[in-house]
């Protein structure tokens, strides 16, 4: 089959039908505007050329004055539309549906690494589920890359120093292709991979064969140990630190008089340098992680503390 | 009768020393003359690289460094100062009836601060190349490039103050030397596009400036504004430099569109439709163009809020832009159209750039422009605006005043030739990376998935075509220098006070003053029918005997 | 020289020429505005987004040379300021003393200057290895407090070359002429010293409250 045929017959996520009908729609609107402006032009100068005897003379003032309101009103009116069909098709579904499958990216030059929740890892492949949203949570070691699945229609820079997020719920199974878009060194070109989309069952017997077994909670648990947070953090410490449990997702109230949501991205921001956003009432003790947690360790803490969130199941696994 | 300009004096130093607008204007001519075939030479590599999808005819790192000279050199020593310096320092001083731009000692220091700029550039070039992309993102350029990083971007700060000295003194000289009776809405349309122009490099460019120097000083002195290790926002700097890349797009464009409202008006023989809307376009896009950055942006991790902000603002930009296209569309209708090369030119221009234009619609879609920024769909877009629309416009304003320049003609048939080639050979060589885009072509790729070869071959074919194109003007244009008829005071019997000096103009432009009494563009008056339309003198100078 | 020798082509009389020399060089100021603009911009987002360690950071400037400096400099606009009124009235004694004050002024804040960026080198704020203050913030502070310093340092430093043009065309005796110049480079010296005045409170100020 012809790859432009291909291209809208089988979108394979949810988005990628979203963004073809726009993509089509802003097409027929321009072929039909360049095909007019192409028909005017060599009309008129047939018509108009040189020596013909085609009736000429001045146009009334009131009648081009006209036409100029008319067709700037219509070109107005048509952007707006277009904004408005654009954006609100992109706001309703900016961030992933609650209840979506976290799985983690960290970018470097040049190769994508992939963490699963449930512990499995791969390099330059990523497996994810059918029909079940899936969320990315990634972030760059070393320069600026961009996640780009063009059959998803899916792209998202990838910046050191944060996370970013993007997500899709992908429709049909199979395996496509996975680029890095963000100019990147020597290898950018190189730095590819696949997405393979398998039936959840599929998925979950994948998952499960990965000869890493531990979940990223439980290896964010042993980074807590072997980084020592639990000095501070754990039951028996003395120096009064913020308590994990029930943190995440809940709201935290800052020295400085903020309040901020404890997402991912404040959590990854509150291990790495603390003194950046310290919260109200504890002292400045806690030294910052820059350098000392690599980002695959950091993500790991992140999925434990998360795993905190509801405090009554956690003491139940002690 | 004084001596033309070009005889006046006839040694070396007498041009490296000159202040006068027109020598300053063909001496930017001769450089970007030779950075575009700089850039050029680059981009043919690059396709003859692209021709396989795992080609080994040059390394990775060196096609990096290609594709960075390609855009740094076309970007700012061949786009940004094409018209303006070249055709707008000829022909300002001339179209308001001045003699030379306000500040003349200035406009050539102007031109040697372009030539040193271009030199560091050319000198990183020498050492071994750059190797960022022209866009020098953090922390890639900060931290990790082992190329040329400084010198490139020196050479750049360097040309970019180049760029806003010679904004101010087209300010200057616009608000200052407009001569008797030449109002501003008597002012013909390419000096209300350079004017806008000007501005916009006068706001725009210092902040280009300072974050090349932040990023110099980041490479240098190790101070980590941008570094995220230290809690700095690579984020930051791709804002302050699309404040200013953005607006460059149009400092880049519009005097193009200033150009060919000239070429339409004079070669269809009828007043701009619409002067009065077509000025407050032009300063509609200049004004406008200062907030849209940030759709450069929308894939970067920016607030979705922002995103929304920026994506309105991209398609109230577009409403200017369609106006000036239906407004030289309408320019047509009941004109007395001839087909010479500058109007071919022009229409090539419309065409391209009203496809660039739409493309663009799709760019500031969001969800759209998530899937194609970074493919070769944008590489295609930014190509039918600055290549299609810039470049077809910068021929076509060569040929148009090219007479007047030198006083002589050229070959009606090989210009003619050249520019169908151009555009047919551009739309070759671009198109099929729109389709290829859309599929997920990344684009700054040296190896590339098989499936996207057909298009890459496509390309480069017509990258051939297109570079042939390029290189026929050297040729007839060279031979009219030497051999070709002379040319009268005003060959396309066009309005505009440049047409009412000699071909070429002596070197104090006008005898007298001359004294405007009436609009732009008469070229047609109530019921008047094209047979006496020849006749038509609306400027008419001073010491002639009024009607 | 008579004055009519000054005017240049491609003017025709000198009022308007002059108008051109000030109006151009209003051009180049709002240029020169958004070129600091942006610093300031990205000075308020990084404070913004480190605002613990930017006041930690902003508490280890030296902010006797910083107040000495600012004096030294509002002065140094006085002096300028009468030396273009003293100009454009004919006083040309008048005029010559003040641009040598000004001078003398304008090269005592780069002679503070010096002794205070010598005073942070030896106390480790140049970010790099050994940096004194083991905070983020505090290296993003102390990076724009060198960079804005040191273009402002610059700044300054041209300024002195003009200023230096014209005691040099006072002691030939031709000041008064050179309307435009004074004008001008007046103009740029008030430049400089506001920008001054918007970096001492930023970079001195901002945490001692």
């Amino acid at each position: 089959m012809n790859p432009l045929a291909r291209l809208f017959s089988a979108e394979p996520t949810t988005g990628a039908v979203r963004t073809d009908s726009i993509f089509l729609g802003v097409c027929v609107f321009a072929v039909v505007i360049l095909l007019v402006v192409l028909v005017l032009v060599v009309g008129f100068t047939a018509v108009y050329r040189r020596g013909s005897r085609a009736r000429r003379g001045e146009l009334p003032k009131w009648l081009s004055r006209e036409i100029e309101i008319g067709w700037t009103t219509a070109t107005l009116f048509v952007a707006l539309f277009i904004f408005w069909w654009a954006s609100s098709a992109q706001f309703s579904q900016w961030t992933a549906p609650p209840g979506a499958l976290e799985i983690h990216v960290v970018g470097r030059q040049w190769m994508w690494k992939i963490q699963h929740p449930g512990g499995a890892r791969e390099i330059n492949m990523l497996h994810a589920p059918l029909g079940v949203p899936v969320r990315l949570v990634m972030t760059s070691q070393d320069v600026i890359h961009s996640f780009y699945v063009p059959a998803f229609r899916m792209k998202q820079d990838v910046v050191p120093g944060r996370y970013t997020e993007t997500w899709f719920k992908a429709v049909r199974p199979g395996t496509y292709d996975l680029y890095c878009s963000e100019y990147c060194g020597l290898d950018h070109s190189a730095m590819t991979g696949k997405v393979v989309i398998m039936a959840p069952g599929d998925y979950a017997r994948w998952a499960r064969s990965q000869p890493e077994g531990d979940s990223l909670a439980d290896q964010g648990r042993a980074s807590f140990v072997s980084l020592g947070c639990g000095g501070c953090h754990g039951p028996a410490a003395k120096v009064p630190a913020p308590p994990l449990n029930g943190l995440f997702g809940s709201q935290v109230a800052l020295a400085d008089g903020r309040s901020v949501a404890a997402d991912e991205s404040y959590l990854r921001s509150a291990i790495l340098d603390p003194a950046k956003a310290r919260v109200a009432g504890y002292p400045p003790a806690m030294p910052a992680y820059q350098g000392v947690a690599s980002e695959e360790d950091t993500a790991a803490l992140v999925a434990y503390i998360r795993s905190l969130a509801a405090p009554p199941a956690v003491e139940a696994a002690r | 009768m004084s001596r033309s300009y070009l005889t006046d004096e006839v040694t070396l130093r007498s041009w490296l020393t000159t202040t006068d607008h027109k020598r300053i204007g063909i001496l930017y001519a001769l450089t970007i003359t030779g950075f575009f075939f700089l850039g050029g030479a680059a981009a043919t590599v690059i396709r003859l690289q692209l021709l396989s999808p795992d080609g080994h005819l040059i390394s990775a790192d060196t096609y990096n460094r290609l594709f960075t000279l390609h855009g740094v050199v076309m970007v700012w020593f061949f786009l940004v100062p094409a018209i303006p310096t070249t055709l707008g320092n000829f022909l300002l001083p001339l179209m308001i009836g001045a003699d030379d731009v306000a500040f003349p000692k200035l406009n050539l220091f102007s031109w040697y601060l372009f030539l040193a700029g271009g030199l560091l550039t050319v000198l990183s070039l020498v050492a071994g190349g750059v190797d960022t992309g022209w866009t020098f993102y953090t922390p890639y350029s900060t931290l990790y490039s082992n190329s040329n990083v400084m010198l490139a971007a020196m050479g750049v700060f360097v040309v970019g103050f180049s760029s806003i000295v010679t904004g101010v003194n087209f300010i200057a000289t616009v608000h200052m030397l407009r001569a008797p009776g030449m109002k501003w809405f008597r002012l013909p349309l390419f000096v209300w596009s350079i004017y806008a122009t000007s501005l916009v490099m006068v706001l725009a460019t210092p902040v280009l400036a300072i974050s090349l120097l932040l990023v110099i000083a980041e490479r240098v002195l190790g101070l980590p504004i941008f570094d995220p290790r230290f809690g700095g926002d690579p984020l930051m700097f791709q804002h302050l430099f699309w404040f200013y890349s953005h607006p460059a797009v149009y400092i880049m464009v519009l005097p193009a569109m200033g150009v060919v409202s000239e070429i339409i008006a004079a070669q269809a023989r009828r007043k701009v439709f619409g002067y009065a809307f077509m000025v407050y376009a032009i300063l509609g896009i200049a004004v406008i163009g200062f907030m849209v950055w940030g759709h450069h942006m929308f894939t970067a991790g920016m607030s979705p809020y922002a995103s929304l902000v920026f994506s309105f603002l991209s398609f109230i930009v577009a409403v200017p832009s369609a106006i000036k296209v239906f407004n030289w569309t309408a320019t047509l209708y009941r004109g007395q159209i001839a087909l010479d090369a500058p109007m071919l030119y022009a229409l090539g221009f419309l065409g391209l750039f009203t496809l660039g234009g739409l493309t663009g619609l799709f760019l500031a879609s969001i969800p759209v422009d998530v899937h194609v920024t970074d493919t070769t769909f944008i590489v295609a877009h930014f190509h039918y605006i600055m290549v299609g629309g810039t470049v077809s416009a910068f021929f076509g304003g060569l040929h148009f005043w090219w007479p007047k320049i030198t006083g002589r003609l050229y070959s009606e048939a090989w210009a003619r030739t050249a520019a169908v080639v151009m555009f047919c050979g551009f739309n070759f060589t671009f198109f099929p990376m729109f389709i290829m885009g859309y599929l997920g072509m990344p684009r700054r790729y040296y190896h590339y998935p098989a499936q996207f070869q057909p298009y890459h071959v496509m390309a480069s074919a017509g990258a051939v075509v297109l570079g042939a194109a390029y290189l026929m003007p050297l040729g007839y244009l060279g031979w009219s220098l030497l051999k070709g008829a002379k040319a009268g005071a005003n060959p396309w019997d066009a309005t505009g006070l440049e047409w009412t000096v000699p071909s070429p103009p002596p070197k104090q432009n006008f005898a007298v003053t001359p004294t405007v009494t009436t609009e732009p563009y008469l070229y047609h008056e109530e019921g008047r029918t094209h047979a006496d339309a020849r006749r038509l003198t609306p400027h008419r100078r001073q010491d002639e005997p009024a009607p | 020289m008579s004055r009519a020798a000054l005017l240049h082509e491609p003017f025709t009389n000198i009022p308007r020429e002059q108008e051109a020399f000030l109006f151009g060089l209003w051009s180049f100021l709002a240029s020169e505005a958004l070129f600091f603009g942006a610093l300031f911009l990205g000075y308020a987002v990084v404070r913004h987004l480190h605002i613990a360690g930017f006041d930690i950071g902003a508490r280890h400037t030296n902010a006797v040379f910083g107040t000495l400096n600012t004096a030294i400099l509002l002065t140094s606009s006085l002096t300028m300021a009468i030396a273009e009124r003293g100009a454009l009235a004919d006083r040309t004694r008048l005029a010559r003393i003040m641009l040598a004050l000004t001078l003398m002024l304008g090269a005592a804040f780069l002679v503070v200057k010096g002794f205070e960026y010598h005073e942070d080198l030896e106390e480790h704020l140049l970010p790099g290895h050994g940096f004194a203050i083991p905070l983020r913030g505090a290296v993003l502070f102390f990076s724009f407090y060198w960079v804005m310093t040191g273009v402002h340092a610059l700044h300054l430093s041209i300024g002195l070359g003009l200023v230096g043009r014209l005691f040099g065309l006072s002691l030939a005796g031709r000041l008064v002429e050179n309307r435009a110049s004074i004008q001008t480079t007046t103009l740029y010296w008030h430049l400089v010293d506001l920008i001054w005045v918007f970096l001492f409170p930023l970079f001195y100020l901002v945490a001692r409250g």
